[in-house]
């Protein structure tokens, strides 16, 4: 296949199948849905300042005190 | 704007696509969701600056490509072991051939440049128009359009052409490629 190289545009099939790979690949996370581990840290957030206090400390556990 | 439970329902509802385009990025799983979770923290802790009835997933995007970016400069020279990775994080494992493919495509992705890479992803994959992609890397229009382009033509270089042999069982795509269908 030495011989073979792009002349020049990119063939539509050729994209159609790059897209396609593309999604598909992106899609098998995207069905995964919500790891709970997400879930948790937004239900426990009470807002911004419980956030910024788990920015700053890097651990979430630990900063969101006070059940 | 407040964190109102709506708010905490519509950032949740992306988080399925933070993951998506932050392995995508990294190419690493467990880095991935560690960047979704710093993703969320920040954007909770700056949700006053969120204008409501913006593009929220766009506003999250963008902090991730931005955290992933300073974080990039940091480890570098991590990058590359991400090998293998990425099929970890599948919770169905595709049959043999579909891997092998798969993996292919992934390692192609991978060698395009970092920029490039995230134009594609974001318009190719995440679905956002060429101006919120634009929006999101913080560059023209103009920019995404050519950044695409260029990732679709060094992708289909690095797959279609140099080893179009051995890719696949598609004789459509490799009459197309090689000129001649048998």
């Amino acid at each position: 296949m030495k011989e073979v190289k792009k002349q020049g545009g990119l063939n539509a099939e050729i994209q159609s199948r790059i897209g396609h790979q593309l999604r598909a690949m992106y899609d098998d996370v995207v069905r995964q849905g919500v790891p709970d581990r997400f879930a948790e840290l937004i239900r426990k957030l009470d807002g911004p300042e419980a956030a910024a206090a788990a920015v700053a400390g890097g651990d979430t556990d630990k900063n969101n005190g006070g059940d | 704007m407040p964190l109102t439970n709506e708010l905490r329902d519509d950032i949740l509802a992306s988080v399925p696509s933070l993951r998506a385009f932050a392995i995508s990025l990294s190419g690493n799983g467990d880095r991935a969701d560690d960047l979704v979770q710093e993703t969320l923290l920040r954007a909770i802790a700056n949700i006053d600056s969120f204008q409501p009835g913006s593009n929220l997933p766009a506003w999250l995007f963008t902090i991730l490509r931005n955290l992933f970016r300073s974080d990039y400069r940091k480890r570098r020279r991590e990058v590359e072991d991400a090998e293998g990775n990425y099929a970890k994080t599948l919770k169905s494992q595709p049959s043999q051939a579909a891997h092998l493919e798969f993996e292919e495509f992934r390692a192609a992705l991978e060698k395009l440049p970092q920029d490039q890479r995230e134009a594609l992803i974001l318009v190719g994959a995440s679905g956002f128009s060429y101006e919120d992609a634009a929006a999101i890397c913080g560059c023209a229009v103009g920019t995404i359009k050519s950044r695409v382009n260029r990732a679709r033509s060094k992708l289909s270089a690095l797959l279609y052409v140099d080893s179009a042999e051995d890719f696949g069982p598609d004789n459509t795509v490799r009459a197309v490629i090689g000129g001649n269908g048998g």
